[in-house]
């Protein structure tokens, strides 16, 4: 089956890209270190409590200041990130690769499974989706294992519909009847000559999905129902502090721009690949 | 096809979305660990006060036969019981859905001015200085977490400067007008990024129609096309917007009702998901959903009653 060959050759557009795909891919890379070398560059033990500190403003010793038990915020929102991001991965990647494959047999086989799958489509949407992952975590218990399991029941619709649309075009094509008539098998069509080309949309939608997985996985541990304290995660890290936001605003203020500028990384890039998209079909 | 048939197979439709609504609904609950009966009987119940829940309820028949009861309920408008409150939820979305009614509407009127005029500034030249501009910011709003700007945002203008109070409901209507716009403020500034954007693309779409290149041969002025055979093609795209923020702005109600403790159904919900109420999860998820279905509904069937090319 690897041996198949690839008919589907054809010489991509021009594409460029655009100027703020750098940033976002700088920022990115610069979350991806902070979160790999986090035990090596934080200052502070992230959970060492320290009464005598506890609520001191930003200042040498404490760049972002102390939570109301002492813990350095600075710290915390470095140890933050690891949780975050992998947050991301794993709220972004079930969903894609169930999605993917159930909207690949949707859209090429069609028929019954298509039928069935356009219902539960039907259905899904008819929910709003933060009420449905809401009510699903709610059912199953807190936790960041339980969210991440409710957005993979009710995110991979969406990448199922979406390579659906793809497969219903790509189907018709001529090189897709050329791979028929040299009689390669369903299998093979599928994974070497739709998917490739069924791809580009699904990855600039992945990335902005994750946009979208951070600012869920965060609400859901400011509301207590993903990450658990005492863990470091920036959404938890702002309910901790919103008690306190009146004496102590530096502990919900900088988990918050860490959000939003890893958040920022994601929808640039995801901006971007999206009009690398619609540049390539048009081109 | 006409008005009616086009009401007629969307009713038929709808029937069968309610039923899927109620069947994922009822299958929420079942999928809670632990035993309902239990929950429903209390932590420190007997063995036979729990069978006889299990049988009052009708919780030892099949599955099915549980679904039915649960739909006949449903049609004669009971959607559960609250265990927390020992109240029907019906009666307690009664109680709670004002302040959230009001905060919809408010969100709406805040939201909507902005959206179209950051939308028409966007689309008069698309890729232009301020529309690259209009979608950088954008793309930036997207990413603030609600909650934390609802913190910040209190914090603020409700405690530093004193100008709004940062909790409840207030009485009277200027009294919600004033308790309630910072949360409209709120879920406003998350919301105008993501209808601009639809709109804006909307728009976009109308500059190279068919209508517009015979305008612009017969003679009309650019502004004149803008004005008089753009915009009025932009009434629709803004109609759907409206279709499209409902389940935005359930979600985002959910979050900062609860940032600033107002008594609305977010709140309840989440204080139910975080009690374990699971009947009042049920019944808002399915109220939620309901109106979600609804809105979406009307806004198609007004769509398609101003614009016949819609039917289909």
């Amino acid at each position: 089956m690897a041996d198949t060959p690839v008919l589907a050759q054809i010489a991509p557009p021009a594409r460029r890209i655009t100027p703020t795909m750098p940033v976002a891919l700088a920022i990115l890379f610069g979350w991806l270190m902070v979160a790999l070398t986090a035990p090596l560059i934080a200052p502070y033990d992230p959970d060492a409590i320290d009464i005598v500190n506890m609520l001191s403003p930003p200042g040498a010793a404490h760049w972002f200041g102390t939570d109301q038990v002492g813990r350095d915020v600075f710290s915390r929102v470095l140890y933050a990130s690891r949780v975050d991001l992998l947050l991301c991965f794993a709220g972004v990647l079930p969903p894609l690769l169930i999605g993917t494959t159930i909207g690949l047999l949707s859209g090429y086989f069609g028929g019954v499974v298509d039928n069935v799958f356009m219902r539960i489509y039907d259905l899904t949407v008819a929910f709003p989706f933060f009420v449905l992952v809401l009510a699903i975590v709610g059912v199953l218990g807190p936790g960041l294992l339980n969210f991440i399991l409710a957005l993979a029941l009710v995110g991979w619709v969406s990448y199922a519909r979406l390579v659906r649309a793809q497969v219903l075009t790509i189907r018709e094509s001529e090189y897709i009847q050329a791979a028929k008539c040299l009689g390669y098998p369903p299998r093979a069509i599928l994974s070497h000559h739709v998917l490739p080309n069924a791809v580009g949309p699904v990855i600039a939608y992945a990335v902005s999905d994750a946009v979208l997985v951070m600012l869920a996985g965060a609400s859901f541990g400011f509301l207590g129902l993903g990450a658990q304290p005492p863990l470091a995660e920036w959404g938890v890290m702002i309910a901790d502090g919103q008690a306190f936001v009146q004496q102590a605003w530096w502990i919900c203020l900088f988990p918050g721009l860490a959000a939003i500028s890893l958040g920022l990384g994601f929808a640039l890039l995801g901006d971007g690949l999206g009009q690398i998209q619609r540049r390539g079909v048009t081109a | 096809m006409s008005l009616l048939q086009l009401i007629a197979r969307r009713l038929l439709q709808l029937i069968g979305v309610l039923a899927g609504i109620s069947l994922v609904t009822f299958l929420l609950v079942h999928m809670a660990p632990g035993d309902p009966a239990r929950l429903l009987a209390g932590e420190r119940a007997s063995a036979e006060t729990i069978a006889a829940i299990r049988s009052q309820y009708g919780l030892d028949l099949p599955l099915w036969r549980q679904f039915l009861t649960y739909l006949v309920n449903l049609l004669s408008g009971d959607i559960g019981q609250s265990l927390r409150f020992q109240r029907p939820v019906s009666q307690l979305i009664e109680q709670f859905m004002w302040p959230t009614l009001f905060l919809t509407v408010y969100v709406i009127c805040l939201a909507i001015p902005p959206t179209v005029a950051l939308a028409i500034l966007g689309a008069r030249r698309p890729g232009g200085i301020a529309d690259q501009i209009i979608r950088l910011v954008g793309i930036a709003g997207l990413t603030i977490p609600v909650f934390w700007l609802g913190i910040m945002m209190s914090r603020f203008f409700g405690v530093s400067l004193g100008w709004f109070p940062v909790s409840g409901y207030g009485t009277g209507f200027t009294g919600h007008l004033h308790h309630l716009f910072l949360p409209a403020m709120s879920t406003a500034i998350w919301l105008v990024p993501v209808l601009t954007q639809s709109l804006r693309a909307a728009l976009i779409e109308k500059t190279t129609a068919d209508f517009v290149t015979a305008a612009r041969a017969q003679g009309a002025t650019e502004r004149q096309i803008f004005w008089q055979t753009m915009l009025p093609n932009a009434v629709l795209p803004t109609l759907n917007l409206l279709g499209v923020m409902v389940a935005f702005m359930i979600g985002g109600a959910v979050i900062v009702e609860t940032v600033y403790a107002v008594p609305g159904l977010g709140t309840l919900m989440v204080n139910a998901l975080l009690g374990r109420d699971y009947y009042v999860v049920q019944g808002l998820t399915l109220v939620f959903a309901v109106s979600t279905v609804l809105i979406t509904l009307l806004v198609d069937l007004l769509t398609a009653f101003i614009d016949p090319r819609v039917r289909f």
